[in-house]
């Protein structure tokens, strides 16, 4: 039995993960349309490569990566691409964003699936491979992993940790994944192990799994594989990257800092699947397992394509009346979607009905009184009362001095908070605000120099001006005057004559608002502008005879 | 848009401010064995008055009353300063200190949660700067009355002012043992002529007084093992007391009282429990409740032995309240992961 540390803070909510855990995860179906938008991962969102109308494969690529913080897009089933625009997506801000539409044709034809001999391929280009397979992490934070499988880093990576916390309430995803596909979860390792170079793998699992953690284990030994696999106390926020390390191996990951900065890698068991079906079965990530539960009628685990509405999971595991919403991810850390027609994305974990019973709404939000019940239950040993005031008076360098980006947000001070106020919905605010200064700070900065530049460059050209004047001038004084001659008068002539012409061509076409008036209000504005050429005629006579 | 949390764990400020009451109750129940119903009537009266004020301020200010009525806390700040008053205080002394603990204190600082200083303690100070005769009439403890008054005549006393026939002042009230030795000192007395000749001083504090004192620490004790107060501020403020009077009464023991018998006061435990733990007003850091309590009890001793008052209490946590922003700035506790990065 391996030693296990304690991180600081964490809640004890109710666990609520029977309800789906008990049954298996449902084979995934294909919905009559996909919705798969472009911005799935963290970083610039994919490039698309294909057109309207045109028919696509299962598992084809439909947007490239751009960039190297990026991924690809596939087509999740075969179809016609019916739209490329903004659509409801799921995302706290409750705007759409670019998405590729499929309608698909029932028949989900693979394209040509080719598997990766990923140990004599050269690393850089199996990195390039995953990012093309669309790869991300499935945890909730969707960031590439190809970037996070490039060990080019400062200290090595020694450790590669298996995340299997699943600590919000409610999911049961990995769970599920953990039972069912232990040995392509522990093949994914595998090739990360490969990848990173880590001496070490452990797989953490929090102990309200225990059939989940026997799968690993039974997983590992069939394979072969030197896996440590750590029962791990059911806290929440277990599961999150800094708290998963101190766990699994004491270290304490530096303010500011990721869990690479003390060699440790942490990747979550879906991704680790992902990866395994990418490279051994050359499937790209084009479906997930998605918890579907809360106040629907049978809880359970689905294969789902990305892009298939959430609407129509609902409706599989039996939509209930006084459906009240949906939150996107756990009670902790989700957030509720615009409609229930969003589709799901690499980052849906699950899809939780909400019913007034098992959501009351909160009640109201008192001021707070410093009794500081947030403070032993934060994970990252801030101080969310001090926190809270700072981003409520938009003091945003003292929220910066006390590491308000420390914070990840987890939600355990929202939780205990006697008063009810909703801190995280604080700090986000506090950290977009930041944000937007920064970026608008540098936009500043930009146009400043621009201008600068522009002084400067207008000044120079006018001292080159004045500089070719006077030498100009210099050399006309040397020669004798230019008189005009015949052929520029000639010239002159025709361009005037040409400028008379297009002024009577305007003035012909140009339309008047008094076109199309009666023969009386005519004559009453030429009356009007008769006198008004007299009231010009007196003005222009100086107001006082000159004296002779 | 709602974000996270979307669960929430059962509690509230209503529950926090009950749970305060209640561990209130035994010392309110030690209080009417030794003093009788007076300190009944004051808290009834504080209550209403609390509830009142409470209620005409929110409409003042335009806020919504049910929620913040049913907070508690008016209720809370009405116990604490009917219990720093003597208890037949007259009505109107109750309906000054309120005004000003609710009306000024609390509600001119912004209400619940904004309040600079301890409501309760401003009315407390307001009420003995201004009124130092009536704010050390104290009850005379039932064992030490002529003639105990029943409910009725302490509701007649204190509303009207009036007594049974045959019945003098003295019969009723007498010093405080803080009070005693102050007068007995500035007499030029030995700590120990004083205590020979006074019958107010009983085993460790004052006869009656150090049962209240038991029993609002036992009600304190009680606070903090439901993690409403922590531990740092009443230990932190005890201690304060401890080492300050020791070392005086060490260099002094004929004009410095014993440090037991300091903290065997109801003020210095209602104090340390309930008045300094006020969180509102107090610090929020470990090292910063330290500080706080150890410079609540350090400047009570201070005032009860050098200053114009028999009782520090309430001057030494508003002054401590004036320090909280600096002591939480200093005291900030390093962040997850903070030791590693320089």
């Amino acid at each position: 039995m391996m030693e296990l540390h304690r991180f600081p803070g964490g809640i004890h909510p109710d666990e609520q993960k029977a309800q789906s855990a008990a049954r298996p995860i449902h084979a995934a179906f294909v919905p009559k349309k996909l919705v798969v938008p472009l911005r799935q991962h963290i970083g610039q969102p994919a490039k698309p490569v294909v057109q309207v109308g045109e028919h696509v494969l299962k598992g084809q690529m439909i947007a490239e990566a751009d960039g190297y913080v990026s991924v690809a897009i596939h087509a999740p089933s075969s179809g016609t691409v019916t739209d490329i625009g903004l659509a409801a997506v799921p995302h706290p801000s409750g705007l759409p964003d670019l998405c590729i539409t499929i309608a698909t044709d029932g028949k989900d034809e693979w394209m040509a699936r080719t598997p990766v001999d990923w140990r004599n391929t050269d690393p850089a280009a199996l990195r390039g491979h995953v990012r093309d397979m669309g790869i991300v992490g499935l945890g909730g934070a969707v960031f590439p992993s190809s970037i996070k499988l490039d060990p080019a880093g400062n200290p090595p990576i020694h450790t590669l940790v298996l995340n299997g916390g699943e600590c919000e309430p409610w999911i049961t995803c990995d769970d599920r994944l953990m039972r069912e596909c232990a040995e392509d979860i522990l093949e994914g390792a595998r090739i990360m192990q490969h990848l990173l170079g880590a001496s070490r793998v452990i797989a953490g699992i929090e102990d309200n799994k225990p059939e989940a953690i026997a799968a690993m284990r039974a997983a590992a030994q069939k394979l072969g594989l030197a896996v440590e696999v750590a029962a791990m106390p059911t806290i929440y926020p277990g599961g999150g990257g800094k708290q998963i390390t101190k766990t699994l191996t004491g270290l304490d990951t530096p303010s500011g800092g990721r869990t690479t900065d003390v060699g440790v890698q942490v990747f979550n068991m879906g991704t680790s699947y992902a990866l395994a079906r990418a490279i051994l079965h050359g499937e790209p990530l084009i479906s997930r397992i998605v918890t579907v539960t809360g106040h629907v009628l049978r809880p359970q685990n689905y294969e789902v394509l990305i892009g298939t509405p959430m609407r129509e999971l609902l409706l599989r595991a039996g939509e209930r009346d006084g459906t009240t919403g949906i939150i996107m991810g756990g009670p902790m850390m989700g957030f509720d979607v615009p409609n229930p027609d969003v589709p799901v994305v690499k980052s849906t974990n699950c899809v939780l009905a909400k019913s007034a019973e098992l959501f009351p709404p909160k009640p109201r939000e008192l001021p707070c009184i410093r009794c500081t019940q947030c403070v032993p239950v934060c994970p990252a040993e801030l101080q969310p009362q001090q926190l809270y005031w700072f981003a409520r008076a938009k003091d945003l360098g003292k929220a910066q001095e006390y590491h308000l980006f420390d914070c990840i947000e987890c939600g355990c001070c929202s939780y205990v908070c006697p008063s009810h106020i909703p801190l995280v919905d604080y700090y986000r605010f506090a950290k977009s605000e930041i944000w937007a200064r920064e970026k608008e700070k540098r936009l500043a900065d930009t146009a400043r120099d621009r201008h600068e530049f522009r002084l400067f460059r207008q000044e120079r050209e006018k001292k080159e001006k004045a500089e070719r004047l006077a030498a100009k001038a210099q050399t006309k004084k040397a020669e004798a005057p230019v008189l005009s001659t015949p052929e520029q008068d000639a010239k002159q002539k025709l361009i005037q004559e040409a400028l008379a012409r297009a002024q009577a061509k305007k003035a012909a076409v140009s339309p008047k608002n008094v076109d199309n008036l009666s023969p009386v209000k005519q004559a009453e504005i030429a009356e009007i502008e008769a006198r008004r050429a007299k009231i010009r005629a007196i003005a222009k006579q100086p107001v006082e005879p000159e004296q002779p | 848009m709602t974000a996270s949390a979307h669960i929430l764990q059962k509690g509230s400020v209503t529950r926090v401010m009950l749970l305060v009451l209640a561990c209130l109750l035994p010392g309110v129940l030690a209080y009417v064995w030794q003093f009788g119903w007076g300190i009944v009537i004051n808290l009834a009266w504080a209550s209403i008055l609390a509830l009142a004020l409470e209620a005409l301020a929110l409409r003042l200010r335009s806020y919504p009353l049910k929620p913040f009525l049913a907070d508690g806390s008016a209720v809370v700040t009405a116990w604490l300063l009917a219990l720093s008053l003597p208890p037949l205080a007259p009505w109107w002394l109750t309906l000054v200190g309120m005004l000003f603990a609710i009306g000024v204190a609390k509600h001119l600082y912004g209400g619940l949660g904004q309040n600079i200083f301890n409501p309760a303690m401003i009315g407390f100070a307001v009420l003995i700067i201004s009124f130092p005769a009536q704010m050390t009439q104290w009850a005379a403890p039932l064992s030490l009355a002529a003639q105990p008054l029943t409910f009725g005549e302490s509701l007649g006393f204190i509303f009207g002012g009036g007594l049974p026939p045959g019945l003098g002042l003295d019969a009723v009230v007498s010093a405080t043992p803080l009070d005693t030795l102050r007068t007995g000192l500035l007499q030029q007395h030995t700590l120990h002529e004083i205590q020979a000749a006074s019958h107010v001083f009983g085993s460790v504090g004052g006869v009656g007084g150090e049962w209240v004192a038991a029993a609002y620490l036992a009600g304190g004790l009680i606070l903090w093992a439901l993690r409403i107060v922590p531990w740092q501020v009443p230990a932190a403020f005890l201690a304060g007391i401890w080492l300050t009077a020791g070392f005086l009464h060490w260099a002094d023991a004929g004009r410095y009282a014993a440090p037991w018998f300091q903290i065997a006061t109801p003020s210095a435990m209602l104090g340390a429990f309930f008045i300094a733990t006020d969180p509102v007003t107090g610090a929020t850091t470990p090292r910063g409740r330290l500080i706080f309590g150890l410079g609540a009890g350090f400047l009570t001793v201070i005032i009860r032995a050098f200053g114009g008052y028999p009782d520090g209490v309430a001057f030494a946590i508003l002054l401590m309240n004036l320090c909280v922003p600096l002591i939480d700035a200093y005291t900030q506790p390093p962040v997850f992961g903070a030791a590693k990065k320089k």
